[in-house]
C-alpha cells in the first residue's frame, strides 16, 4: 500500500513541474489563464495538451491542433479497452474513470496486477489517477499565472525521470516471457516508425504488436 | 482559441469514455484478455523509449539515456521505485550541470 502511494505522490510531484511548463507555454501561445486550465481538467492528457499548444504557437490552424490532440489522445482510448474490464465503472465512477485514463494511471495499475484480485490494480489507478490530476492542474495554475519557480523541469532531470518511472512501473510485468517479447517488438517498432511517422502514431503502431501476440495462438476465445 | 480548448478536449475525453462503454461481451474470452494485458505493455514500452530518445527533429541521443540507463541498472538491482526516479534524474540532471 505504502509502495502505491510513494509511487502515486511521486509521479503527481513530477508530472506538476511539467503542468508548470505547461501553463506558462499556453499562456506564451496565446491562451489565457482561465483556457490554460480548462485545458488541464478537461482534456487532462499531457503530450496531447503541448502538442496542441505547440500548434498554436507556431501558427499552425486550430483544426490541425484539434486533430493532432485527438490522435495523441487515441492510447488513452487503448487504455480504456484494456482496462476496462478490471476497473469495472459504474454510475458516477464511469465519467469520472474516463478521464483519469493515462499513460500514469495505466502503468501504475498494471504494475500491480495481481491474478484474480484486481483491488490493488484499482488502487494504484485511481491514487495515481487524482494525484496526477491535482499536481497537472495545480502545476497548470501556477505556471499561467507566471510563476515560473522550477524553471526548464529537464534542468531538474524530470525529462529523464518521466520514462525512467514508467520503466519501473513496467518492470514487474516483464518477468513473464510473452510481455517481454511483446515489450522488444514494441521498442523496435517504435523505433523504426518514429522518423517516419507523425508524433502519437509509432506508440499507436506498436499496439499492433500487442494485437498480433496476442491473437497468434489459437485457443478458446 | 477556445475552438481548440473546448473541440479538442471534448474529443480527447469521448476517447477515453470509449473505451469504457465497449460492451463487456466483445472483451471476454482468452485472446480478447491476451490482447488487454499485452495493449498497455506494448503502448508504454514504446513510449519509454519515445520519451528518451525523441528530439524536435529526429532521435537525440542525450542526458536522458543516461538517467534512464541508470533506472534500469537499478531496477535489475531491485532498488524502491524512488530511488530509480530520482537517480535517473539526477544522473541527468548532473550530466547536464558537468558537460553544459
Amino acid at each position: 500500500m505504502a509502495s502505491i502511494n510513494t509511487q502515486a505522490v511521486t509521479i503527481g510531484v513530477a508530472t506538476g513541474a511539467y503542468g508548470i511548463s505547461f501553463g506558462a507555454l499556453a499562456v506564451g501561445a496565446g491562451f489565457s489563464w482561465f483556457q490554460a486550465m480548462t485545458f488541464s481538467i478537461l482534456m487532462f492528457t499531457g503530450a496531447s495538451q503541448f502538442a496542441a499548444i505547440a500548434i498554436v504557437a507556431a501558427g499552425g490552424a486550430p483544426v490541425a491542433a484539434v486533430l493532432t490532440s485527438w490522435l495523441l489522445g487515441i492510447r488513452n482510448g487503448l487504455y480504456a479497452v484494456s482496462l476496462s474490464q478490471r476497473l469495472n465503472p459504474k454510475g458516477w465512477l464511469l465519467p469520472v474513470t474516463a478521464q483519469l485514463t493515462i499513460d500514469e494511471s495505466t502503468a501504475t495499475a498494471i504494475s500491480h496486477e495481481e491474478p484474480d484480485n484486481s483491488r490493488p490494480l484499482q488502487q494504484a489507478f485511481y491514487r495515481t489517477g487524482i494525484a496526477v490530476f491535482l499536481f497537472w492542474n495545480v502545476g497548470t495554475l501556477v505556471g499561467a499565472l507566471g510563476v515560473n519557480a522550477v524553471g526548464d523541469p529537464s534542468d531538474w532531470g524530470l525529462d529523464a525521470a518521466a520514462p525512467a518511472a514508467l520503466l519501473a512501473l513496467l518492470w514487474p510485468r516483464l518477468s513473464d516471457r510473452t510481455a517481454r517479447v511483446t515489450a522488444l517488438w514494441a521498442v523496435a517498432v517504435a523505433l523504426v516508425t518514429t522518423p517516419l511517422l507523425p508524433p502519437g502514431m509509432p506508440v499507436l503502431a506498436s499496439a499492433l504488436v500487442a494485437l498480433f501476440i496476442g491473437l497468434r495462438r489459437p485457443s478458446c476465445g | 482559441m477556445w475552438l481548440v480548448v473546448v473541440v479538442g478536449s471534448l474529443g480527447c475525453y469521448l476517447i477515453k469514455l470509449l473505451g469504457y462503454v465497449v460492451p463487456q461481451d466483445w472483451l471476454a474470452g482468452e485472446r480478447c484478455n491476451r490482447v488487454n494485458t499485452l495493449l498497455p505493455i506494448a503502448l508504454l514500452s514504446s513510449l519509454v523509449v519515445i520519451l528518451t530518445l525523441s528530439g524536435s527533429s529526429g532521435p537525440l541521443l542525450d542526458a536522458r539515456l543516461a538517467g534512464v540507463a541508470v533506472a534500469a541498472v537499478l531496477l535489475v538491482l531491485r532498488a524502491p521505485f524512488l530511488v530509480v526516479v530520482v537517480a535517473a534524474a539526477a544522473t541527468a540532471a548532473l550530466l547536464r550541470l558537468v558537460v553544459g
